[in-house]
């Protein structure tokens, strides 16, 4: 089967409108928004803070807990019923270890760093929304992290590869394979990786590579993101 | 070839490369990757010499010692009291190091300090565990009444107080209050209500505005224009 | 145990200041309504007040009708303290603090009649819609009670039917056909401090308010709902006079939708 032309006009390797925004929730430690198209992702951080009950804690390091959420309004469906699902938890899960590398728990040990992860709107890609927007939350938290971390979903459709599958491209009646990865950008290493769909070796090593690449741009809205937080208007930088 | 990839004074999120090759040292909220030093978390760049380190912008307080800090009483046990310290960590206050007066065995301990109580005290000891030892024994060390509290990013303090205490006792002399600024990040406050919300204020703007230039001045003006008086600005005297 | 803080706000209110400077009766700014906030719900709407922020989300859905009344559907309302929103909120089910708000707004919103049940009725005695409403807090520093309320009503002013046919709802479909709304009810939470009664109350006010009363008020002025919270009791005068600060108070939040 042949894939000429993306479903909504996009090109293979073009991820759909991103937008990045640092410190919008002025109760947390940290917080950001993250968004690819439709698909709306809010990080908050909590942390470090006290750990209760006792038993939990760890004199070595603090621990990293994590919970993605998807508002019951988000579904471009039904309602999703509050409260989680398997899904919910196994994503929670995954997030967790795709920050847990870059955050320097031993600077806090006996603590918890709480990361929230809700999402009003979504269209595919969620779960790299959501690592998106926890990474760059983390950071505006003022925590010790090695690298940022950026996420985005690869795959392939048909006979083409494609960069950011969008919820028709997931559901599309040909062959897909849908692989969501998260990249630190100056470390070099990967640390989410999932695929559902089937792919040979070398098409899969290719969707990777096409996926760091955005990743990159990815970082670079990151960044631009924390630092706008502290431009003010109108004032001469130092000197 | 060694070679500092940003400026002074520019503001860095974590993983960007701060220098490469091995001319340069990392220092604090940096760490080194092979030939590159890498900035490991949000701040602002400081070159000192070799050494490059980071300033942070933002992050949880954590207990040092020898910090003078606000603390909120949260329990009061046989041994002394447990406070919260405005961070992931509690500390204790014993009996022998809570106040110069004697008190008797047995004595009810709610009768010094009482649950909700805010105490300025000194951070004697921290364990690598972060067990926290607090000491009230001490020149301005003392238990807080009356007044409010309000939560400032401890790593604006520095610039809140600013050098040699200059900017907070510019904020005194104009609004009239007493301020008692915990390492914390708990800052004490006391005044008649306009002023005291015209020191809150101010304290709000040097937040916002800290890691900018010319911030002293800037608050002059805008306390002066504020209050109709005209402030000193007690300046660093460069010795040697 | 917020003894010294309760002293502060006291003392503030004595000169008719409170703690950010504002007047007693004086509502946060900016009060902002955006409408259609998130697309996959088929209504919505987020709303700041100061610095709190509240989505709301509807979503309808096919219901039996109750067997007391097969001729109208019926609306549901949910409320989730988020942990995102508050380092005092935790995860799990809808504790006594979300279950009060989610009730709260929703006898706002039944007892105005604020949607006509009866025009929610798709066959009698066998389906009628139900309107669901989410509330999902991000940011609480303080007053959750009346920016869910004006996020609710934001949100079902916002909402249109899906597309409805042979018994299939299309969510991916909106029609143009918007909700049968016959009145919108604002809800003001007035709080008692002392002798002082303060309107939006910020995190440390609700911490040291004796009482507090959510009046809900339809366009007419009267009243729909009423709902007394704190642990200090209030006199018959109190009453009427919060009543009376909430009906003045609501005209600032009417003219925000």
């Amino acid at each position: 089967m042949v894939y000429a032309r993306r479903l909504d006009g996009r090109k293979f390797d073009e991820m759909r409108q991103i937008e990045a925004k640092v410190g919008i929730i002025k109760r947390a430690d940290g917080s950001a928004m993250f968004r690819f198209g439709n698909t709306i992702a809010y990080a908050a951080v909590y942390g470090p803070r006290n750990l209760y009950p006792k038993f939990l804690q760890d004199p070595s390091k603090g621990i990293l807990r994590c919970h993605y959420n998807m508002m019951p309004f988000s579904s471009a469906g039904e309602r999703v019923r509050p409260g989680g699902s398997r899904r919910s938890k196994e994503i929670s899960m995954v997030t967790k270890n795709a920050l847990l590398p870059i955050v320097n728990l031993e600077e806090y040990p006996n603590s918890v760093v709480d990361v929230f992860i809700e999402l009003p709107q979504t269209e595919a890609g969620s779960r790299c929304a959501g690592i998106c927007a926890a990474s760059m939350a983390l950071a505006d938290a003022g925590l010790i992290m090695k690298d940022l971390v950026a996420a985005v979903s690869v795959g392939r459709v048909d006979d083409r590869v494609v960069v950011d599958l969008d919820y028709s491209e997931e559901s599309y009646s040909g062959i897909v394979a849908d692989i969501p990865i998260a990249y630190l950008p100056t470390l070099d290493k990967l640390t989410l990786l999932q695929m559902d769909g089937i792919v040979p070796k070398e098409t899969l090593m290719e969707a990777l590579k096409l996926g760091l690449k955005a990743c990159m741009k990815i970082n670079e809205l990151q960044k631009k993101a924390l630092k706008q937080k502290y431009i003010t208007e109108g004032v001469e930088d130092a000197q | 070839m060694t070679d500092v990839q940003v400026k002074d004074k520019e503001i860095v999120v974590p993983g960007e490369i701060l220098a490469k090759g091995m001319g340069y040292v990392p220092g604090a909220g940096t760490y080194r990757n092979g030939e590159d030093i890498i900035s490991e978390r949000l701040g602002v760049v400081s070159i000192d010499g070799r050494a490059v380190k980071l300033i942070p912008l933002s992050g949880r307080y954590l207990p040092k010692r020898g910090d003078t800090i606000i603390c909120k009483v949260v329990d009061v046990t046989l041994n002394g009291w447990r406070l919260e310290t405005n961070s992931a960590y509690q500390a204790m206050l014993g009996l022998k190091e809570a106040t110069s007066e004697f008190i008797a065995r047995g004595a009810d301990l709610r009768k010094y300090y009482d649950i909700g109580d805010f105490l300025v005290c000194k951070v004697s000891n921290v364990t690598s565990q972060m067990l926290v030892d607090v000491m009230m024994k001490g020149p301005g060390l003392k238990k807080l009444k009356g007044g409010r509290i309000i939560e400032v990013n401890s790593y604006k303090v520095p610039r809140i107080i600013g050098k040699h205490g200059s900017m907070i006792s510019m904020i005194k002399e104009a609004t009239g209050c007493w301020i008692i600024v915990g390492q914390n990040g708990l800052v004490w406050l006391q005044g008649e209500p306009p002023a005291e919300l015209l020191a809150i204020h101010t304290i709000r703007m040097i937040e916002s505005e800290s890691h900018l230039g010319g911030l002293t001045s800037r608050i002059k003006d805008f306390l002066e224009k504020e209050t109709g008086k005209k402030l000193e600005v007690k300046l660093e005297v460069k010795t040697e | 145990m917020h003894n010294e803080l309760k002293s502060q706000v006291l003392k503030l209110l004595a000169s008719g200041l409170r703690l950010d400077g504002r007047k007693a009766t004086e509502y946060r700014k900016p009060i902002k309504v955006e409408y259609g906030f998130t697309k996959t719900a088929e209504g919505s709407a987020k709303v700041t007040i100061g610095d709190t922020e509240v989505i709301a989300g509807v979503k309808l859905e096919i219901m039996t009708p109750y067997p007391d009344t097969p001729d109208q559907g019926s609306i549901m309302v949910g409320a989730e303290l988020l942990p995102l929103s508050s380092p005092e909120f935790e995860l799990g089910p809808p504790g006594n603090q979300a279950i009060e708000l989610a009730r709260v707004v929703d006898r706002g919103i039944r007892e105005s009649k604020a949607i006509d049940f009866k025009a929610l009725c798709i066959e009698p005695g066998v389906k009628a819609w139900m309107v669901v409403i989410d509330l999902c807090t991000i940011n609480d520093a303080g007053n959750l009670f009346d920016v869910c309320a004006l996020a609710a009503l934001a949100a079902l002013k916002n909402a249109k039917f899906p597309k409805y046919e042979d018994g299939k709802i299309d969510y991916r479909t909106k029609t143009s056909e918007e909700l049968p709304l016959q009145e919108e009810p604002i809800s003001v939470t007035v709080l008692k401090i002392g002798n002082h009664f303060i309107v939006d109350p910020d995190n440390e006010e609700e911490l040291v308010a004796e009482a507090r009363l959510t009046v809900a008020i339809m366009s007419d002025g009267s009243l729909c709902a009423l709902q007394k919270g704190g642990e200090f009791a209030i006199k018959l005068e109190d009453v009427n006079q919060m009543i009376g600060i909430a009906s003045d108070g609501s005209k600032a939040l009417r003219e925000a939708l």
